[in-house]
């Protein structure tokens, strides 16, 4: 099966700077991929480029089997903008009617979409008076248009609370189940973390990580952390068993690479008649974005 | 073409909402119920019918106010659509740059329509009430009708041109009333100064009337009063008037609307959002 969406050595320059260097990529039908990267990164560079709004310099790729930007292509292709804006004066039940007869859909099904995001109450109500989470949702509510077979998602879930975001993945994941592939941008792994199957990692322009976050895990290979409190009397028995932790104020802090992981542990349970307490703390989603984004130099 | 008709719809809602639907009918309105009552006093001596008089202060008129309330409503049209960042996601959608043109040109034209025949209805009613002769001038009032409405295209176009130029609202608001001075007032001064110091010269007989054909306004003035019957109660280019052809000035008028939304396609196909 023709993957959705593939780049190959995709380079684009602004004024002499690169903003995408020889990047490749492919995406295939189903697929949630989370693209990651700090601000000018390079993610809403390559987000305008794969939606034909703007022109890369080098390089090439298909969307949906069709030139980027080619009538073909945004048939297939929906997008939320990043900060989704819409004119005021409209209602979102217009907004939306609108939409739907440009992508020569019947408007009656606007009430259906509006509602299918959560804004059934607010439909007849001018978009001036919506709050930023509701504007969002408008946004959102038009990608779910037709039958997109890409969906490219700038920030989706900015400006949404929690209960909004957990809805917003559930009703990705029922696009995905029907065959959508679907690109997103954020600032956050946390946030991707368990939403999508594979994430990408931008920096300065140049893809610098890909993968499942087991993948991306592994790659990193940062070092497991360990925190020991000790009964109380033992502190310094504790302290010269394991000569490589720093006592910090009630408790032991050490830390190892992943290898050395288990031998460590098995260590440490030798002692256990002198240990009050014991904790594990893996790397966390945040050390893993921001190794992979110093690493190009950030 | 059902594109273009959404994009007029929801255009038109938007001017209905922002008011620009009722103040340009209440601008053209007021204008024509001053213009036919000051107009009223002076008819008689002319040997015109009434209507044929009103049409000739309307052809003045419209000339300044069409071309006007056309800038103010399409200033914004491209350059409000970057400022308020509703640009990036609409140009996703399957619908081509010129569609887009064409939707808001369908809406703002069927607004102005709306208003030019508002405003010529009540003098037209005025002078028809007043004048049983006044049936002689309705051709007159039908031509102005409609070449109003292409002269209202030419310069929605140009300032879609400027609007997509200009990027920002407040630079083609600057723009469209520079556009305004310049084709309207300046323009027309510029020659008048040009023909007097020429004093009958090569520029008077040569220049003078292609300069005329090439301003969309000064064809419109052209065509209108070369056609009318009075033509002699008009001032200013009415000497040129009868030395250029009816259908040069007619070629004009028909042109330029193409040509200013050509104009308008080229420059709105330079925005990258």
């Amino acid at each position: 099966m023709t993957p959705t969406l593939t780049l190959q050595c995709l380079t684009k320059t602004y004024a002499g700077q690169p903003a995408l260097s020889d990047v490749s990529l492919t995406v295939a039908a189903g697929e949630r991929v989370a693209l990651l990267g700090h601000n000018g990164a390079g993610k809403s560079t390559m987000m305008k480029i794969i939606l034909g709004l703007i022109p890369h310099d080098s390089g090439s790729l298909q969307v949906t089997g069709a030139a980027a930007g080619s009538p073909e292509a945004r048939r297939n292709v929906a997008y939320l903008p990043e900060n989704a804006a819409f004119h005021p004066a409209l209602t979102g039940l217009e907004q939306i009617r609108h939409y739907l007869s440009l992508r020569g859909e019947a408007p009656s099904l606007a009430m259906a979409l509006l509602e299918r995001v959560g804004l059934g109450h607010a439909a007849r109500r001018r978009i001036g008076t919506y709050s930023k989470g509701m504007r969002q949702r408008v946004g959102l509510a038009q990608t779910l248009i037709g039958k997109p077979r890409l969906l490219v998602l700038d920030e989706p879930t900015s400006g949404l609370d929690p209960v909004s975001r957990r809805d917003f993945y559930a009703l990705l994941d029922g696009l995905a189940s029907e065959g959508a592939s679907i690109l997103l941008s954020s600032h956050a792994l946390t946030e991707v973390e368990a939403r999508t199957d594979r994430i990408i990692i931008l920096s300065g322009g140049v893809l610098v990580a890909e993968g499942a976050l087991a993948d991306l895990r592994r790659k990193a290979d940062l070092p497991v952390s360990f925190q020991i409190t000790p009964k109380p009397g033992f502190e310094t028995d504790l302290a010269a068993a394991l000569p490589q932790a720093t006592p910090l104020s009630g408790y032991l802090s050490l830390s190892c690479r992943q290898d050395e992981k288990l031998p460590l542990m098995a260590r440490i349970t030798a002692l256990a008649d002198k240990i009050a307490d014991f904790d594990v703390q893996p790397p966390s989603l945040e050390d893993i974005y921001s190794h992979f984004s110093k690493r190009a130099g950030q | 073409m059902s594109r273009i008709l959404a994009t007029s719809g929801t255009e038109f809602r938007i001017a209905l909402r922002n008011r620009w639907v009722a103040i340009s009918i209440l601008l053209m309105a007021l204008f024509s119920v001053v213009l036919s009552a000051a107009g009223s006093s002076a008819t008689g001596t002319i040997g015109a019918d009434r209507l044929s008089v009103v049409v000739a202060s309307l052809t003045s008129l419209a000339v300044y106010l069409v071309p006007l309330v056309a800038l103010l409503m399409s200033f914004d049209a491209i350059a409000g659509e970057v400022e308020r960042g509703t640009l990036p996601l609409l140009l996703t959608y399957p619908v081509s740059r010129p569609e887009i043109l064409l939707g808001k040109l369908l809406a703002h034209l069927a607004i102005l329509t709306l208003a030019v025949a508002v405003g010529y209805g009540i003098a037209a009613a005025a002078a028809l009430l007043l004048d049983a002769e006044a049936v002689a001038g309705l051709p007159a009032l039908w031509r102005l009708l409609w070449s109003s409405v292409l002269l209202g295209a030419t310069f929605l176009g140009v300032g879609y041109a400027a609007s997509a130029l200009a990027r920002r609202p407040s630079g083609a608001a600057g723009l469209a009333i520079g556009i305004w001075l310049g084709l309207i007032v300046l323009y027309d001064l510029g020659l008048l100064a040009a023909v007097v110091a020429d004093d009958g010269g090569l520029f008077t007989t040569k220049v003078f009337p292609l300069a005329l054909l090439a301003n969309p306004a000064d064809a419109f003035r052209l065509y209108n009063l070369a056609a009318s019957q009075a033509t002699a109660a008009a001032a200013g280019v009415a000497g040129a008037a009868n030395t250029i052809p009816l259908w040069a000035s007619l070629a004009s008028i028909l042109l330029w609307p193409v040509a200013a939304l050509a104009l308008a396609t080229a420059a709105f196909r330079k925005v990258t959002p």
